[in-house]
């Protein structure tokens, strides 16, 4: 196990190199620093000293090459530097966002990963019915319809007609989860459909294997058959979509964050968006990258617990 | 006479496809005295494991489903059961040993859990009494340290042992009734023996009837007391083990016979069954063997044949079995139709 | 210039489907898409959207410094109001004193006085250019990498699978936003940023049924006849991938048409003035919060999102489970 998660790490490593040399190409040999810089200052008409400055504070005024080995060196070693807009260290703004993200995130997501696997059972117990075929156009629907209405339409029901929860903001502490009712709810619409029926099609699968057959047989119930036999079968392939998830939870969702003003990472990256802050930016795709090879060999470590056939060698 | 364990009637099971309805199973009839072991016999893809399936009501749906017959067990119809009492006989009255012994076992739970909780769903708890019989059915199976066994996982165990693991769980509640899918089909041939010997050996140990499912005749030679023998979803001759060996009666039985590989033929081609088995949607109209049958003449491709008792060759009459085909040459008009001299029961393996 | 284009791609798609209908195996699929009710539906109701986008990318100028106007601007030249009314209301609305409408509007009008029903039809042209463009592509770029790296195995395969495993491991919201910082806003920009980020799934799809088919009988027949590897790849793989890429397409259109609203409310989408959904919905954000609430504009565009989208879900499942009972979801 330990030797397959060392070796797994040093896999990773020729990833982030590629992914460090994609950000390179695109921020650094793409947009010209001169661009960047008069974008950035504040004066009007900045002079060309003010761009200078900028370029040497900023580090752009380099040689490429050598902007190239300080840019790797400083993402392996993840120095991710300061802002370009704000010239706050980046780590700093990480670890004040991601408190707020974590717990926002991990409350919806725990929540929509209750109800989808309850509601997927439940179609697939009564599939083949109309419970089955309605809920499965139902959750068409609910596929169809963008993240951006279940926001606007979801902050307007829950929290302007209803007055359930707090329309937009964040307070840390208890108080977080009044903040998190708005964010969760809209997480769970947005998310169930594609879920539910992802779910539904695994369960069903492993309902036509041979030994649902065997246990069937041996006078087993419908409900041991499902909830025993077939969920604990089910298991792997949704794990696959559960676990990788899990270390984006700290990352938070930009769209959630940004709309319901929660001050977390995925709020942090939309204003980089609006202020062009390529030093965020790229930060983040990093953090982003190393949180989803973590999930990649969480995912794989998980499987050993459902999968008594799996060996990690 | 008593009343049979197990009187299947007429049984119909059909398949809804995109091609039309597959009638897989066509007017199946027959019966099982207690103890006695019938052997179902056909080509592959004539309707024996759906015939097996449709007496414990497991019939793959929403394609499939039991279009009308009765299977009388135990002198009570079991189509007429809801679903929650067919549960109960599941695996308690009848037990049921599959195919493919590779996939049939769920592959996340150990043996022990599988085994216990056969006994489990049948209300005797998983307390150590069923621990411990779970030890001696295992080591009844002849299989080896029963104890490790229990904590085991199906893909650790070779083919032989997983449906000797079958058969333990289908034993488990001492069911009066065993259904064997071809339960050596998918093993070597060394441990076809074994698994055969055991399942015969078990029968008498526990007096149970045996519904033997196989498309080999020296398995039925071995096991067997009644035969029946399947073609296109009907049963087309029905026999003692011993009269349909002395004497064959349905050309597709006597094919049957010549396409097995014995001691004088070796070296020789195999004969084989002109043909393919056609497919459940598309029967032929009038009998089901004509288009492959070597004696067939123009009433053949006419005339459905019917099922019609036959009077045994044998000499002592002992055996309760009737005999029956479902040829036209044992009808007595119709036969005389034939251009040739009728085929008279001759010995031909 | 401008014009052909459109009209090319139209006679391009007619063509494309007579030919695939004189083939067996695809007339029996269309046959068996046209028996579904819902699937016809869906292919009607993508029709009418492709049909105003059509409509939309044919236009020409009045005069020499006129502005190129499309069908769709002609039908819609009512003059613009001076703020918002609602649906065939003849005054305006949420201002101190109302102002009497120059016309009637079916949908209403926006902030600014545009006709909701005109901006709604603008869309439906960045949606389906958007998706049909993107489609064009990451599907290519799929097809070559995956079947490359199915075919060929080895340092090919390890250099194909080093790609898309350094692509992929970027969470690809983050790498869309990074692409788009870099390029700008527009169409065309956004197409390329989503080309680059789609491909990946259809490409390991690709790879995985490319590896499956070189090793059947006629592939390797073919093989040991000498028939060379980039003939055996366009003339007997590829065929046999076409299911798999209609019904990713497919389904992967309306996944596209989604991830425009939301680019376009983080203002990484169209440029604003360009018709979009996404604009729409993104500017109706506070309305909902005005008195009296403003619910047009957002259910307009939200709502022409939604079928399409739904549309476009109903028919991908449909031709999945009509081509290829395999991949059948129940
Ligand atoms: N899921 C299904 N859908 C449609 N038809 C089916 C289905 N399962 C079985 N059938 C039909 O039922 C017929 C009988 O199948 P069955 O499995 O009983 O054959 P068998 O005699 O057990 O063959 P084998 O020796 O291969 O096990 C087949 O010919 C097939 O046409
Ligand atoms: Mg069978």
């Amino acid at each position: 196990m330990l030797r397959y998660v060392v070796r797994r790490v040093l896999y990773a490593i020729p990833i982030l190199f590629g992914v460090s040399l994609i950000t390179f190409v695109l921020f650094y040999a793409t947009v010209s620093p001169e661009q960047m810089a008069r974008s950035k200052l504040s004066a009007r008409n900045p002079t060309p000293e003010q761009i200078q400055d900028w370029l040497k504070q900023h580090g752009y005024d380099k040689p490429l090459h050598v902007q190239f080995r300080k840019h790797m060196a400083e993402l392996l070693l993840l120095r991710f530097g300061n802002s370009d807009t704000t010239g706050e260290p980046i780590w700093q703004m990480i670890r004040n966002g991601v408190g707020p993200s974590a717990v926002v995130a991990s409350l919806s997501f725990f929540a929509l990963l209750i109800v989808t696997i309850s509601l997927a059972l439940a179609v697939a117990y009564y599939r083949g019915t109309y419970v089955d075929l309605w809920g499965t156009f139902l959750c068409v629907i609910l596929m169809s319809i963008t993240v951006l209405v279940y926001l606007i339409a979801g902050q307007y029901l829950f929290g302007k007609v209803l007055k359930y929860a707090p329309l937009a903001g964040y307070r840390p502490g208890l108080d977080a989860a009044r903040f998190a009712v708005l964010p969760l709810i809209v997480a769970l619409f947005s998310r169930l459909g594609a879920n539910v029926r992802f779910y539904r099609t695994v369960m069903l699968e492993e309902m036509h294997q041979d030994y649902v057959r065997t246990a069937r047989a041996k006078g087993v119930s419908e409900r041991g058959v499902l909830f025993q036999h077939v969920l604990k079968n089910a298991a792997t392939p949704i794990l696959t979509s559960v676990v990788l998830a899990i270390p984006f939870l700290l990352m938070g969702s930009l769209l959630t964050e940004s709309f319901f003003a929660i001050p977390g990472l995925g709020t942090m990256l939309v204003d980089a968006i609006t202020n062009q802050d390529f030093a965020v930016v790229r930060a983040m795709v990093f953090l982003g990258t190393i949180l989803y090879i973590i999930g990649a060999i969480l995912t794989d470590i998980s499987y050993t617990l459902v999968d008594p056939r799996v060996r990690l060698e | 006479m008593t009343e049979p364990l197990l009187r299947v009637e007429d049984l119909r099971t059909y398949f809804d496809t995109p091609a039309g309805t597959a009638r897989a199973v066509d007017g199946v009839s027959f019966s099982i005295a207690p103890g006695e072991t019938l052997a179902l016999v056909g080509e592959s893809g004539c309707g024996k494991s759906m015939t097996a399936l449709s007496i414990l009501q497991l019939v793959p749906e929403p394609a499939g489903y039991i279009a009308g017959g009765h299977v009388y067990f135990q002198g009570v119809d079991l189509l007429d059961y809801t679903w929650e009492e067919m549960r109960r006989v599941r695996g308690a009255d009848i037990g049921m040993i599959f195919q493919e012994p590779m996939t049939s076992l769920n592959p996340v739970f150990t043996i022990g859990w599988q085994l216990m909780e056969a006994m489990a769903v049948h209300g005797k708890g998983r307390g150590p009494d069923t621990r411990r019989r779970a030890v001696e059915l295992l080591t009844r199976v002849g299989l080896p340290e029963p104890e490790r066994l229990l904590r085991q996982y199906p893909h650790e165990l070779s083919g032989g042992m997983r449906q000797r693991v079958m058969i333990a769980m289908a034993l488990a509640n001492n069911p009066k009734l065993l259904i064997a899918d071809e339960p050596t089909t998918a093993l070597d041939v060394t441990v076809q023996k074994q698994i055969l010997e055991l399942i015969r050996e078990l029968q008498q140990d526990f007096g149970m009837a045996v519904l033997l499912i196989t498309h080999d005749l020296g398995i039925v030679a071995e096991v067997s007391d009644t035969v029946a023998v399947m073609y296109a979803g009907q049963i087309v001759e029905y026999a003692t083990t011993r009269d349909l060996f002395r004497a064959p009666a349905h050309p597709y039985t006597r094919a049957l016979f010549a396409s097995r590989p014995s001691r004088d033929q070796r070296g020789r081609d195999l004969i084989t069954i002109e043909g393919i088995v056609p497919q459940a949607t598309a029967w032929p109209p009038a009998c089901r063997f004509a288009p492959r049958c070597p004696e067939r003449w123009p009433a053949c491709e006419n005339v459905a044949p019917v099922y019609q008792k036959l009077a045994s060759p044998g000499e002592d009459q002992t055996g309760p079995a009737e005999r029956g085909v479902r040829c036209h040459l044992y009808h007595p008009e119709l036969a005389r139709t034939r251009p040739e001299q009728p085929a008279t029961l001759e010995v031909h393996p | 210039m401008s014009n052909l284009i459109p009209v090319l791609v139209v006679v391009l798609m007619i063509w494309t489907y007579c030919r695939m209908r004189q083939q067996p195996l695809w007339a029996e699929a269309f046959r068996r898409v046209r028996q579904r009710r819902v699937a016809m539906a869906s292919v009607v109701v993508i029709g009418i959207y492709g049909g105003i986008a059509f409509l939309d990318s044919i236009g020409w100028q009045d005069g020499r410094n006129e502005p190129r106007k499309t069908i769709i601007d002609r039908l819609f030249q009512k003059p613009k109001e001076r703020t918002y009314s609602a649906p065939l209301a003849t005054v305006t609305t949420g201002e101190p004193t109302p102002h009497p409408l120059l016309g009637r509007h079916l949908l209403g009008t926006d902030g600014v006085g545009e006709d909701v029903l005109y901006l709604t039809l603008k869309g439906c042209r960045t949606a389906i250019v958007l998706g049909g463009l993107t489609s064009l592509i990451a599907t290519p770029l799929a097809l070559l990498f995956g079947m490359l790296a199915g075919y060929f195995g080895k340092r090919v395969d390890d250099a194909v699978q080093y790609l898309y495993t350094v692509l992929d491991s970027i969470p690809s919201i983050l790498l869309l936003i990074s692409l788009l910082m870099v390029l700008g806003r527009g169409l065309d920009k956004m197409c390329i940023a989503l080309g680059v980020t789609s491909w990946v799934s259809l490409c390991r799809l690709t790879r995985g049924e490319t590896l499956r088919h070189r090793e059947r009988e006629y592939v390797r027949a073919a093989r040991a006849l000498g028939v060379s590897p980039i003939r055996i790849l366009y003339r007997h793989i590829l065929p046999n991938l076409m299911p798999l890429v209609i019904i990713s397409v497919t389904l992967g259109f309306s996944g596209l048409v989604l991830a425009e609203a939301v680019l376009s409310y983080l203002q990484l989408g169209v440029e604003p003035g360009v018709g979009s959904w996404g604009n729409m919905i993104d500017g109706a954000r506070s309305e909902l919060a005005r008195e009296p609430i403003i619910w047009w504009n957002l259910t307009a565009a939200s709502t022409a999102l939604f079928v399409l989208v739904l549309a476009l879900n109903l028919l991908g499942d449909a031709l999945r489970d009509a081509i290829d009972p395999r991949l059948r979801s129940s």
